[in-house]
């Protein structure tokens, strides 16, 4: 029977070049209880490959995720931790986050730090993508030197651009004033008006490699034919760049949007470093606020609620991005 | 024309020069007040150059920041091998193996990339608080897997589909096994892409700083992420020391930028984006 199910299943994969599916179609029956243990090794031998991803797996995530799950519908206090015990109570975490105002407000704020974030993040990188493209003297090393800011812990930076920002000392209010460009020294991290500012620039530096690099290799991969087409039939460049180039890196740019998305919504480190979600919760995102809920106000049940509510606006996005994964696997299976 | 496209081409590698140089300033900001004392950077016009550079900040870094760097090398390395031992194998089985089940794991690897990191850290807490793992090394270094496991699966996978198969076919008719193959061929073909996701794992866990910050309570075990964020609290003003510790905790990373400079865009490419 199992056997059967396992021809079945060799006879589907057309591309397979098993030899044994030929053998086994015809096994006379003298061999055929060796074939068995050959088909069940067969089947087992993958698992042993797989077998230490697959608990690493299930360790390190499915079981972490489902207490989380089980902890968003609990109460859970200090207590809960040495007890082992907290009260079921379905889904008032939920409703609790709902009516909320900080929570309201921390999605709002993330939604705000994501959306500039990136639109930042996006056009510089592509704008510096299209000034390497064509090689020149120096660009391969300039264009490598740039990844440092993506390799550096976000920790450090954060800590490099709070001395930046710093009020009295910080070198960006010590060019501003200097210049001219604003009256009074800017306080940049301390002050509710600014600190989402300086946030989202501290941001948009870190993710600028990344999407320029990404954006490189897109503009390395368009045919040369039809850019040599356009500029003959005398397109400028700004019309190419709107009406050739954009098209093409079409699908590219929703890869990199996606990714970019599911990076930023999750930004903790640079926040709780830079402005620890403050003053006043002017930079306190859903990431942050977890962390303040859990870890600051042992309100376990709440933290991990929000949690989940992070975890689905996150996949929400990584839908788009897995749909194009997908696609790319079937190219490369029929090749 | 020879002359006048000449021209244009250091005239473009002086923007270029421009452009990354306005990137890199806090870089070279990070290091410039690393190198001075604390009344010049308090100062209201501030030094563009360390003049005279003194060591003083590297002195106090390197006597207070030993050990925090130590503990990041020693979590860091471990957590690199362990994800290693556990992806490289999972690739390959993934690449030798039709299955339907490998398309639904390599989803799964790369839907849990996705999982914000405090979800995961607020989880990882309340599993390793039951089972009285908080504050040890085996926790860290668990945890700084689950950040590069899933991604050093993908980025091997990547390298050993480009392999051809009928290298593994040829050894089995040789009369190797699938494990034979595994680790006499196709294993010291993938070395480049092992080094690479090697590279990454090790960069993923010299940068955590959440796990540090969650699964240490007592201040038992500080990784130099960590020490960063708690001598700001501590030596508030003193952003030289501040700053000289920030560069150490920077070194590695920019070291393995020039060492593999190549792996690590193709690593960019390789698992992020599938061409």
């Amino acid at each position: 029977m199992l056997r059967l199910r396992w021809m079945r299943r060799k006879l589907r994969q057309p591309e397979s070049k098993d030899l044994a599916v030929i053998d086994s179609i015809k096994a006379p029956d003298a061999v055929s209880v060796r074939r068995n243990t050959y088909v069940w090794t067969r089947r087992l031998l993958p698992w042993t490959f797989m077998a230490p991803a697959i608990a690493f797996l299930l360790f390190m995530f499915a079981y972490p995720l489902f207490s989380n799950v089980q902890m968003s519908v609990q109460h859970v206090t200090v207590g809960s931790f040495l007890t082992g015990i907290a009260d079921y109570v379905g889904f008032d975490n939920y409703v609790d986050l709902f009516h909320d105002p900080l929570f309201l407000s921390s999605l709002q704020r993330t939604a705000v730090f994501t959306v500039f974030s990136i639109a930042g993040q996006m056009s510089i990188g592509m704008g510096l993508a299209l000034f390497f493209w064509r090689a020149f003297p120096l660009s391969t090393a300039l264009r490598a030197l740039m990844l440092v800011p993506w390799l550096l812990p976000l920790v450090v930076s954060a800590t490099i651009w709070q001395w930046m920002f710093d009020l009295d000392s910080g070198v960006i209010n010590y060019v501003l004033t200097s210049l001219n460009i604003v009256p009074d020294r800017v306080p940049w991290i301390t002050s509710v008006s600014f600190a989402m500012i300086a946030t989202v620039i501290t941001n948009i530096w870190v993710g600028i490699p990344f999407s320029m690099a990404v954006f490189y290799s897109g503009l390395q991969s368009l045919p040369r034919e039809i850019l040599e087409a356009a500029e003959l039939d005398g397109a400028s460049k700004w019309q190419r760049f709107w009406m050739v180039i954009l098209p093409m890196l079409g699908p590219l740019t929703g890869i990199v949007f996606t990714l970019s998305v599911t990076y930023t919504v999750k930004v903790f480190d640079l926040i709780f470093i830079l402005t620890g979600g403050g003053p006043a919760n002017a930079t306190q995102t859903l990431a942050t606020y977890a962390y303040q809920r859990s870890f600051r106000n042992f309100d376990w049940g709440h933290g991990a609620a929000i949690g989940n509510i992070l975890i689905l606006i996150a996949l929400g996005f990584a839908y788009f991005y897995l749909r194009s994964y997908r696609q790319s696997l079937q190219k490369e299976g029929a090749d | 024309m020879q002359s006048y496209s000449l021209v244009r081409d250091l005239t473009k590698t002086l923007i270029g020069i421009i452009v990354v140089g306005l990137l890199l300033f806090p870089l070279y900001w990070m290091l410039n007040a690393s190198l001075q004392p604390r009344t010049a950077l308090l100062a209201a016009v501030p030094s563009w150059f360390p003049n005279p550079p003194i060591f003083s900040g590297y002195e106090n870094a390197f006597a207070t920041q030993g050990q925090s760097i130590l503990t990041s090398c020693f979590v860091a390395v471990s957590s690199s091998l362990l994800s290693l031992v556990i992806a490289a194998p999972c690739a390959f089985a993934l690449v030798t193996f039709r299955m339907r089940w490998a398309t639904i794991l390599i989803f799964a690897l790369l839907l849990v990339q996705m999982i914000p990191n405090i979800v995961m850290a607020n989880s990882l807490y309340t599993v390793f608080a039951r089972a009285n793992w908080l504050n040890t090394y085996q926790a860290l270094i668990l945890s700084d897997a689950s950040l590069s496991c899933p991604f050093a699966i993908l980025l091997i996978r990547a390298f050993m589909v480009t392999l051809p198969r009928t290298l593994t076919e040829a050894a089995l008719v040789d009369g190797a096994t699938y494990w034979g193959a595994f680790f006499r061929v196709i294993l010291p073909l993938s070395r480049n892409g092992i080094v690479t996701a090697g590279l990454f794992c090790f960069l993923f866990a010299w940068s955590d700083f959440l796990y540090a910050l969650t699964l240490s309570t007592k201040q038992k075990i500080v990784p130099i992420t960590l020490s960063l964020y708690q001598f700001i609290g501590s030596h508030g003003t003193d952003w030289t020391s501040l700053m000289a510790t920030a560069v150490l905790a920077s070194l590695p990373p920019i070291i393995l930028l020039l060492v593999g400079q190549r792996q690590i865009a193709a690593g960019l490419m390789g698992g992020a984006v599938k061409e």
